[in-house]
C-alpha cells in the first residue's frame, strides 16, 4: 500500500523534497507577491498533472485542457461574482444585484443558469463536475469512434477555440473578452487580503500534493498498467478483451476534473478569469509545462510548470524580446533531445551515475544526443516505468 | 527589471525640492532627488501594434518633464514592464509595480480588458493609474485618471454632426466583439433612435482578428444605410477597409464614420483604402495650433520623421504632465492627496488644445473633432465641438 | 423594413455566392500546402501559418524595394513577388525538414509540439525584423477595385485574383501528385514506406521535397492574402486552426476531400455569417465541423489505405 501511494522509498524522498520546497523553502524565502505568483503557477501544475495521466500514461494528447481549466475557473468565478454583486455595492447600476457586466449589457435579470451558482457547495461541486461531464461527452464520442492521436489533438484544439469564441460572443452572460473581474470575497472572507493569499497558497500546495499521491496510487494499479499498455499496443489490449475506450474516457475525465480544480484555485488567487485562459495558446502552454518536466513523471510536471513559468516571469521582466526565442527553443530542444523532459534527464543521470552522464553529455557532440534521443524515443515506455 | 533613467544630458544639480519626509508619507519610491514611476503596456503580443505609440509618448513626456527640472525637484525614473497582451500578466505586473517597486504612479494599459484586470489591484494596493485610451465608460475609480474620452464624448457629437451635415437617418453599426464596441454601439443606438429619430438597420460583431468580411459587406449593400458606423479594431481593420474598397464601398459613394481609426491605424490600413471616410476623435495629428506643432516636432525628433501620432498617443502624452501638475498642486506624492487634488487640474499646453480634469469623476473635459481621411494617411479636420463634459454613467443611455 | 426588388435580391444572391466562393478559395489555398504535409506525409506542422506569414512578408519586402528603387515596375512586381515567396518558403521548409522534422517522423505528437516551438521562434523573428506593427504592401492598382457586370453587382478583383491563383495551384498540385513521377513516388512512400524504399525510392529525399513543396505553397498562399488583409508577426496563428480543420474535415490523403471540405466550410460559414451575427456564425460552423468529425472521424473522403 505504502509503495502504491508514494512510489517506494525514492518516490517518498522525492515527494518529501517537493513538500519541503513548497511548504517551507518558498514561503520563507519569497515575499508575498512572488509567493502569490508561485501559487498561480501551481494551479497550472494541476493541468500538467492531468496531462501526465492522459498523455504520458495514456498516450492521448489533448490540446484543449485550457477548456477544462477555464470551465472550473468560470464556475468558481460565477459564485464569487454573485457574492460581489450584492444590491448594496451595485446600487449605481440600473438593475442592482446582478453582476456589473450584465448591467452594461442591459440584462434585467440573472440568467437561469447563473442562479444555482449562488450556492457555494453547488459551485464547488460544479468546479469538478462541469469539466468532467464535458470531457465525458467529448471523450465518449471521440474514443468510441476511435479518434485518436493527432486528430484528437486537433479537435480538442478546435474546442478550445470554440469555447473562447463562444465566451467572447456572449458577453452579456459571460463577461466577454474582459472576463469576470473584480472578485472579492468567499463567504465574506476577503480573498485579496495578504493573510488570505498565504492561506490560499497553502491550500493549493496541499491539494496539489494530495492529487499527486492520489494519482500515484491510481497509476501504479490496474488503471495505470492498462493505460500504459493501451499507449504502447492499443490493438492487443483491445483484443485481450479490455474496454479500451472506457479507460481512455476515464483518463480524459480525470484530467479534466483535476484541471477544473486548478482553474478554481487560479480564480481564488488571481481574482479573475477571462477567455484568454481558455483558448489555444494557454492550452498548448500547459502541454509545454508537462513536456519540459517530463510527460511520464507527476513530480516532473510540477517542476516543469514552476521552472517554465518562473523563467517566463523573470525573462519578461528583463528581456521580453528573448523570451519567445527561449521558450520556442527550449520546447524544440526538449521534444527532440529529451522527450522525457527533466524527469528523464534526472532518471538517466541517476542510473548512469552523474559523473559519467556529465562526461557523456559534454564530451560528445550534439549528434550523440540525437542518437540518444532516438534510442529513447524508440521505446518511451521503458523510461516511463523506471 | 528594465530601469531607465531618462534624465537630461547634463548632470546639472536640481533645484532642491521639499524634503522627502513631507512629500512622501506612505513609503512610495521617492528619494531626495528621484521619484519612480511605472509604465505598463504590451511590448509584445497582439496589442503591441497599438500600444507602441503610447509607450513612446509617455516616455517623451517624462523626458521633457525631467529636462524642465522634474517634479518637486525630483527627476522621474521609469520602471518599464511588459503586459504581453495577456490580462493575467497585466495584473501580475501591476501588482509588482505597486507592491515591490512602490511606484508613485503608473502610466499604462490600453485595452479595456487589461484595465479591468488591473483595476482591483490598483484599488486594493492604492496606486495611481493614468489610462490613455478612449473607452466604453461605465467606470470611475479614485485610483484611475482617464485621459482618453469616455464613450459619450466620442459618439454623440459625431452622430449629431452626421445627422445635420449628411441628413443621415439610417445607420449600420459594426464592431469587433468585445465590450468597448458593444457598449459604444449601445449608446449610439439609443442616441440614433431616441434623439435623432433615425433607424439602426443592422448591428454586428466579429471576433477580434476576423479577416473575411464578404458576407457583412453584402448585408451592408442590401440595407443601404446612410451611414456605416464602424468600430472594428486590430488586425481586422486592414481586412475590413481593403475589402470595403474592393467591393466598391468607397468614400465618394458611401458615408462611413468610425471611432476606432487614428493615424496609427491609418498607417496600417493605407490611406488609399480610407480616403473620404470620417473619424470622430478628440485629436488629429494635423491639428493646427502652437501646442500641437511643438508636440509633433518633438515626437518626430525623438522617434523619426515617419512616426505618426494618433488620438491615444496624444492622450498618453497627457498622463505624465497631468500627474506632474497634480503632484505640484497637492505638494505631495501621496496617492490619496494626488487623487484628491486631481479635480479641476488644467493643462493648457495640451497638444489637443486645453484639457481639464473633471471636478468629480477623474475624466477629462475635451473637444470632439471630425476628420476626413486623405491618401497620405492624415485627416483633415472638418468640425470641432465645444468642450464636452465627461459623463461615464450617462443617464438614458444605459 | 425596406422592400427589395427581385433584381436587387438577385444581385445580393450573386455577390453572396461570390463571397462564399472567395472564402472557399482562401481556405483551399491555406489548406493545399498542409494537404501535402499533413494529409500525405502525416506531419503535423503547427508552424504552417508562419510559412504563410513569411510569404506575405516577402511580398511586403518586394513592394518596398520596388517602390524605393524602381517605381516603374510597380504594376508588375506582384507576380514576381509571389514566385519569390514560393522559393523563400520552400527553402526555409527544406532547412526545417533537414534540421528538425526528419528526426520526428515516427512521433507525430512530438512533431506537433516541436513545430509549435518553431512557430514561436519564427513569430519572434518576424517581430524583431519587421516590428510588431502590421504591414501592408502597396499593391498594383489593377488588383484593387471591383468589376461591375451590372449596376448593382460588384465583384472584387482581388477576390477573383485569389480564386484564379487557387485554381492554378490546385491544378498544379493535382498534376504533380497524380501525373508526375515524383508524385507517384510520394504517394507510394505514403502508402508503404518500407516497400517503397525496397524498390529503390529514396524515401528520405521524397520526404524532404514534399515538405519543402508544401511550405512553398504556404508561402504563395500568404503572398496572395496580402491582397485581402494585413500581415503581422502573429498572422500565421490566426489561420492555423482553420487550416487544420479543412484538411482533417476533408479526410487526409485525399486532395478531392480537401477541396470538398474547403467548399463546404466556406459556404457554411458564409451563409451562417449572413443570417447569424459574426462571432456566433463562426462558432456555429466550428461546432458543426467538430460534431461531424465526431460522427465521421475519417473525414468526408477517406482514402482506403491500411495504416
Amino acid at each position: 500500500m505504502f509503495k502504491r501511494f508514494f512510489g517506494g522509498r525514492s518516490g517518498l524522498t522525492n515527494l518529501a523534497l517537493l513538500a519541503i520546497l513548497l511548504f517551507a523553502v518558498l514561503p520563507l524565502s519569497l515575499d508575498i507577491f512572488r509567493l502569490n505568483l508561485v501559487g498561480k503557477y501551481l494551479t497550472y501544475a494541476f493541468v500538467a498533472l492531468g496531462l501526465v495521466v492522459l498523455w504520458g500514461k495514456g498516450g492521448v494528447l489533448s490540446l484543449g485542457q485550457g477548456v477544462f481549466f477555464g470551465l472550473g475557473g468560470y464556475c468558481m468565478a460565477m459564485f464569487l461574482k454573485l457574492e460581489a454583486s450584492d444590491p448594496i455595492s451595485t446600487k449605481i447600476q440600473s438593475t442592482p444585484g446582478i453582476p456589473d457586466f450584465m448591467d452594461w449589457n442591459q440584462l434585467k435579470a440573472l440568467p437561469a443558469f447563473w442562479v444555482p451558482f449562488k450556492s457555494l457547495p453547488f459551485s464547488l461541486l460544479a468546479v469538478v463536475v462541469v469539466p468532467s461531464v464535458v470531457a465525458f461527452i467529448v471523450g465518449l464520442a471521440m474514443f468510441k469512434r476511435r479518434v485518436g492521436g493527432v486528430y484528437f489533438a486537433i479537435i480538442t484544439q478546435a474546442l478550445a477555440l470554440i469555447l473562447s469564441l463562444g465566451i467572447d460572443g456572449n458577453q452579456g452572460v459571460t463577461g466577454g473578452r474582459n472576463g469576470i473581474t473584480d472578485l472579492r470575497t468567499l463567504w465574506g472572507w476577503d480573498i485579496r487580503a495578504q493573510s488570505s493569499q498565504y492561506i490560499l497558497y497553502f491550500v493549493t500546495c496541499f491539494l496539489l500534493l494530495a492529487t499527486i499521491v492520489g494519482l500515484q496510487w491510481l497509476l501504479s494499479g490496474r488503471m495505470g498498467k492498462t493505460l500504459g499498455a493501451i499507449r504502447d499496443r492499443e490493438d492487443r489490449v483491445r483484443f485481450s478483451g479490455y474496454d479500451v475506450d472506457l479507460f481512455k474516457v476515464s483518463a480524459f475525465v480525470l484530467a479534466a476534473g483535476i484541471a477544473g480544480v486548478g482553474g478554481a484555485l487560479f480564480v481564488l488567487q488571481v481574482g479573475f478569469i477571462s477567455p484568454s485562459l481558455v483558448g489555444i495558446v494557454p492550452s498548448i502552454e500547459m502541454v509545454i509545462f508537462a513536456a519540459v518536466g517530463g510527460r511520464h513523471s507527476l513530480l516532473g510536471a510540477v517542476y516543469g510548470t514552476l521552472i517554465v513559468n518562473t523563467g517566463k516571469s523573470l525573462f519578461s521582466e528583463t528581456f521580453p524580446q528573448l523570451w519567445l526565442f527561449a521558450m520556442g527553443g527550449l520546447f524544440i530542444a526538449v521534444v527532440v533531445l529529451f522527450p522525457n523532459g527533466l524527469a528523464g534527464i534526472w532518471d538517466l543521470a541517476r542510473r548512469q551515475g552523474w559523473s559519467k552522464f556529465v562526461r557523456a553529455k559534454a564530451g560528445t557532440a550534439a549528434a550523440d544526443a540525437v542518437g540518444l534521443a532516438s534510442t529513447l524515443s524508440a521505446n518511451p515506455a521503458k523510461e516511463g516505468k523506471s | 527589471m528594465a530601469t531607465a533613467l531618462l534624465a537630461a544630458g547634463s548632470a546639472a544639480s536640481l533645484a532642491a525640492g521639499p524634503p522627502t519626509a513631507t512629500v512622501n508619507t506612505t513609503g512610495l519610491a521617492v528619494t531626495d532627488d528621484t521619484v519612480t514611476v511605472g509604465q505598463l503596456h504590451s511590448a509584445t503580443g497582439t496589442m503591441a501594434i497599438s500600444e507602441t505609440g503610447s509607450i513612446q509618448a509617455e516616455q517623451l513626456a517624462i523626458e521633457q518633464i525631467n529636462e524642465a527640472g522634474g517634479i518637486l525637484g525630483r527627476k522621474i525614473k521609469i520602471i518599464v514592464e511588459d503586459g504581453a497582451s495577456d490580462w493575467p500578466t497585466f495584473a501580475e505586473k501591476a501588482k509588482k509595480l505597486l507592491v515591490n517597486d512602490k511606484v508613485a504612479a503608473v502610466f499604462g494599459c490600453w485595452t479595456s480588458a487589461s484595465r479591468k484586470a488591473v483595476l482591483p489591484v490598483f484599488e486594493k494596493e492604492n496606486g495611481m493609474l493614468y489610462y490613455p485610451t478612449f473607452y466604453e465608460g461605465l467606470e470611475q475609480s479614485k485610483n484611475v485618471i482617464y485621459t482618453g474620452q469616455e464613450a459619450t464624448q466620442q459618439i454623440i457629437a459625431g452622430l449629431d454632426w452626421m445627422a445635420k451635415q449628411k441628413k443621415a437617418k439610417t445607420f449600420y453599426l459594426i464592431g469587433s466583439d468585445y465590450i468597448w464596441p458593444r457598449t459604444s454601439n449601445k449608446i449610439a443606438r439609443k442616441h440614433i433612435e431616441n434623439v435623432l429619430k433615425g433607424e439602426v438597420v443592422g448591428e454586428e460583431y466579429y471576433a477580434l482578428g476576423h479577416t473575411q468580411f464578404g458576407s457583412l459587406i453584402n448585408k451592408i449593400k442590401l440595407k443601404k444605410p446612410d451611414v456605416i458606423y464602424a468600430i472594428v479594431v486590430g488586425g481586422s481593420n486592414v481586412s475590413f477597409y481593403k475589402q470595403l474598397k474592393a467591393a466598391g464601398i468607397t468614400g465618394d459613394k458611401a458615408t462611413l464614420l468610425t471611432i476606432s481609426v487614428t493615424e496609427d491605424e491609418a498607417l496600417g490600413i493605407g490611406g488609399e483604402n480610407l480616403v473620404g471616410f470620417y473619424s470622430a476623435m478628440k485629436y488629429f495629428q494635423s491639428l493646427d495650433n502652437p501646442n500641437n506643432k511643438k508636440f509633433v516636432e518633438a515626437f518626430k525628433k525623438k522617434y523619426g520623421d515617419k512616426a505618426v501620432i494618433g488620438d491615444v498617443t496624444q492622450a498618453a502624452y497627457l498622463g505624465p504632465w497631468l500627474w506632474k501638475l497634480t503632484v505640484e498642486k497637492a505638494g505631495s506624492f501621496d496617492i490619496d492627496k494626488v487623487a484628491a487634488a486631481s479635480a479641476g487640474v488644467e493643462f493648457k499646453e495640451a497638444p489637443e488644445g486645453y484639457v481639464r480634469i473633471h471636478d468629480s469623476n477623474h475624466h477629462l473635459w475635451s473637444k470632439l473633432r471630425i476628420g476626413q481621411w486623405s491618401t497620405d494617411g492624415q485627416a483633415k479636420v472638418l468640425y470641432e465641438s465645444e468642450l464636452i463634459e465627461p459623463n461615464p454613467f450617462p443617464k438614458g443611455y444605459q | 423594413m425596406l422592400a427589395y426588388s427581385a433584381s436587387e435580391l438577385w444581385s445580393i444572391f450573386i455577390m453572396q455566392g461570390f463571397a462564399g466562393l472567395s472564402l472557399f478559395s482562401v481556405l483551399l489555398l491555406m489548406a493545399l500546402g498542409l494537404a501535402i504535409i499533413f494529409g500525405q506525409m502525416g506531419v503535423v506542422n503547427l508552424a504552417h501559418g508562419e510559412f504563410m506569414a513569411l510569404g506575405a512578408y516577402v511580398v511586403y519586402l518586394c513592394s518596398t524595394l520596388v517602390q524605393n528603387h524602381a517605381p516603374a515596375l510597380q504594376p508588375y512586381y506582384f507576380l514576381v513577388a509571389i514566385a519569390i515567396a514560393f522559393v523563400a518558403a520552400a527553402l526555409l521548409g527544406l532547412l526545417v525538414e533537414w534540421s528538425l522534422i526528419r528526426y520526428l517522423y515516427r512521433r507525430p505528437l512530438d512533431t506537433l509540439l516541436a513545430t509549435w516551438g518553431l512557430s514561436l521562434v519564427l513569430q519572434q523573428a518576424f517581430r524583431s525584423t519587421f516590428g510588431a506593427r502590421e504591414v501592408t504592401p502597396t499593391l498594383p492598382d489593377w488588383l484593387m477595385g471591383s468589376f461591375k457586370p451590372t449596376e448593382s453587382i460588384d465583384i472584387p478583383i482581388n477576390g477573383v485574383f485569389v480564386m484564379a491563383l487557387t485554381l492554378v495551384l490546385t491544378g498544379a498540385v493535382w498534376l504533380f501528385l497524380y501525373r508526375s513521377r515524383a508524385g507517384l513516388h510520394m504517394r507510394a512512400t505514403v502508402q508503404n514506406r518500407a516497400m517503397s524504399g525496397a524498390i529503390g525510392i529514396n524515401t528520405g529525399l521524397v520526404d524532404r521535397l514534399a515538405f519543402s513543396l508544401g511550405c512553398g505553397i504556404a508561402g504563395v498562399a500568404g503572398a496572395a492574402f496580402t491582397t485581402i488583409g494585413s500581415t503581422g508577426p502573429d498572422s500565421g496563428s490566426r489561420y492555423i486552426v482553420d487550416t487544420f480543420l479543412v484538411v482533417v474535415f476533408g479526410g487526409t490523403a485525399s486532395l478531392l476531400g480537401t477541396i470538398a471540405s474547403a467548399f463546404g466550410i466556406a459556404q457554411g460559414q458564409s451563409v451562417c455569417e449572413f443570417f447569424l451575427q459574426g462571432t456566433m456564425g463562426k462558432v456555429a460552423v466550428l461546432l458543426g465541423i467538430v460534431v461531424i468529425l465526431m460522427i465521421r472521424p475519417q473525414g468526408l473522403f477517406a482514402s482506403k489505405v491500411r495504416s
